[in-house]
């Protein structure tokens, strides 16, 4: 589905991935673990075009998609959400969404007719799959941060992706508030068929859904396999593991 | 529910300025107008798509040399010269602003500042084409005989029936404004004006959008800047100098850039305000300042934000 080949970025000198290489198999839960500062926000926005690589390749379904920018990005099947949590703040909860529907069936350029009842079925059924129908008309930016979060999710999956990148899906919440994300997020992408790439700083969580889990160290993989592979490996348990215990 | 239709009301009211019979009154309700239009523009991308111009008085006055050079040397009518003032501004405003979307905040507003400070330049120095520094007095009133042989509008003056027109044309634009912020592609605006990291990934091309509304903004401040040539008898440079962009901001400020109608409510109450305090005091720009600074810090959301507020605060009790 997706293959990141040799991905490589350096700022001012400080090489802040290098080298990674890692596949993405279609369907499945992928998860991107490694400290605080390992590259893993770097390579997400190397992969989704925000950043440009200094060298490697992203290829997607076959196809390279090395440095395309977000919004062409997203109109082939990539979704992505933000570690720090990146809505509409001052639109409302329905508007959020409506809006990511607009823009990727095209219809953002349409100047004469009325915004407000377009697309307003998928909007809500949509808002009804994250729980937050009842709450469209409230102003984003005064949702609680695990609501955000969820309606982050709702910007993505209106794009109607085949590939999700969450940043972080969990980062800031409680632990309650994190099982219910987790809870949902594999859900939806059980029920959409996604294949699904998230970075994460807590094991538990990608222990519980990641079938394949990349470890990255100071901008490189030290590891690259099924969980009990890498919970197994020497170096992992080195430099990530032995830190928490 | 039960809607008052507003704007309707408004129209009606702007329509029965000139049966008050005061010369005086019309002028001012005249003048208002075309500035309202001139606010509103700017609004489109200061209050809807985040973008902060300080030079949208290029467009105005490009509008207005446009049309008053058309009527006055041309000889070309009306219907012809006052579009023409809309496409060239929207013209050069797609030229600026392909430069302009460039660059984001601070560096966008100086960006847009250069350019108006050009056009400003240019209207003052072509001589044979602008009058140059002396501008061109003169502009002549379109030929609105066919208002002077309705019944009601007879015994109107001419600048009478060019108010009304005014009126119209204003309305229809501002009419025009509406159905765009409120349509898909104005809700695009808003997400960029939210969040632009977010609109690029939820899949908007955020510079070509925000340059589809500088040239909007552009043409409809042509517009406003070809009623006011005529109206004001004449076009000079300083309709693009950087002092009547500042004035068309603060009127938006002043007004509420975050609904439709505060830019209009702005102009109004910067008219009325500034023709008032004059007759008091010569200090009318310290008077301004304060007013300024006690609506930045006490009403963020402007007069228009106010008065939504106040609303608010009147009618809920009722309600509930």
């Amino acid at each position: 589905m997706l293959e990141v080949r040799e991905l490589t970025k350096a700022f001012d000198g400080f090489v802040a991935v290098s080298r990674v290489s890692f596949d993405v198999p279609k369907g499945g839960v992928s998860a991107i673990i490694g400290p605080n500062g390992a590259g893993k926000t770097t390579l997400f926005n190397l992969i989704t075009g925000h950043l440009r690589a200094d060298a490697g390749r992203v290829v997607l379904n076959g196809r390279d998609v090395t440095g395309v920018p977000p919004h062409e990005l997203c109109r082939i099947g990539v979704g992505r959400s933000f570690q720090r949590t990146n809505i509409f703040a001052k639109l409302t909860v329905y508007e959020n969404v409506q809006a990511a529907f607009l823009s990727h069936r095209g219809r953002g350029w349409n100047v004469f007719a009325s915004v407000r009842d377009l697309y307003r079925d998928e909007t809500m059924s949509l808002l009804e799959s994250l729980g937050l129908a009842t709450r469209a008309g409230e102003i984003a930016g005064f949702l609680s941060h695990g609501a955000q979060k969820q309606l982050e999710l709702g910007l993505a999956l209106a794009l109607e992706p085949d590939i999700l990148l969450l940043d972080e899906p969990t980062a800031g919440m409680s632990a309650t508030e994190t099982r219910e994300t987790i809870r949902l997020i594999d859900r939806v992408a059980r029920d959409r068929g996604l294949t699904l790439l998230f970075t994460e700083h807590d094991m538990e969580v990608v222990f519980s859904i990641a079938q394949k889990v990349t470890v990255l160290h100071q901008g490189r993989v030290i590891a690259d396999g099924s969980p009990a592979q890498v919970r197994a490996d020497a170096e992992v348990r080195r430099v990530y593991l032995g830190e928490r215990h | 529910m039960r809607r008052i239709p507003w704007a309707l009301l408004v129209l009606l009211a702007a329509l029965l300025v000139p049966a008050a019979g005061s010369r005086f009154y019309t002028f001012l309700a005249n003048d208002v107008i075309i500035w309202a239009l001139f606010a509103t523009s700017l609004n489109l991308l200061v209050g809807y798509t985040g973008l902060v111009s300080f030079g949208h008085a290029a467009y105005f006055g490009i509008g207005a040399y446009t049309t008053g050079i058309l009527m006055k040397k041309a000889a070309l009518p009306f219907v012809l010269a006052f579009p023409a003032a809309g496409v060239l501004a929207g013209a050069l405003a797609l030229l600026f602003g392909t430069f302009c979307v460039r660059l984001t905040r601070i560096y966008f507003a100086m960006l847009t500042l250069a350019f108006a400070q050009i056009v400003w330049a240019i209207c003052f120095k072509w001589n044979e084409v602008t009058g140059g520094e002396q501008g061109m007095p003169e502009v002549p009133y379109p030929d609105l005989a066919w208002m002077g042989s309705l019944p009601v509008l007879r015994d109107l003056r001419t600048s009478d029936h060019f108010y009304l027109l005014t009126v119209l044309l204003v309305a229809l634009c501002l009419w025009i404004l509406h159905r765009i912020v409120r349509s898909p592609f104005g809700r695009m605006l808003t997400t960029i004006r939210e969040n632009a990291e977010r609109a690029e990934f939820i899949g908007v091309h955020v510079r070509r959008y925000e340059l589809a509304a500088f040239v909007l903004a552009g043409a409809f401040a042509g517009l406003a800047g070809g009623l006011f040539g005529i109206f004001n008898r004449g076009v000079f440079p300083d309709f693009a100098y950087w002092t009547k962009s500042s004035e068309v901001l603060i009127m938006t400020l002043l007004g509420g850039m975050g609904t439709f109608w505060g830019p209009s409510v702005g102009a109004l109450a910067l008219i009325l305000l500034n023709q008032q305090i004059v007759s008091y005091t010569e200090y009318w720009p310290f008077v301004l300042g304060i007013i300024l600074v006690v609506l930045l810090f006490g009403f963020p959301g402007g007069l228009a934000g106010a008065a939504e507020l106040l609303g608010r605060r009147l009618w809920r009790p009722r309600r509930a």
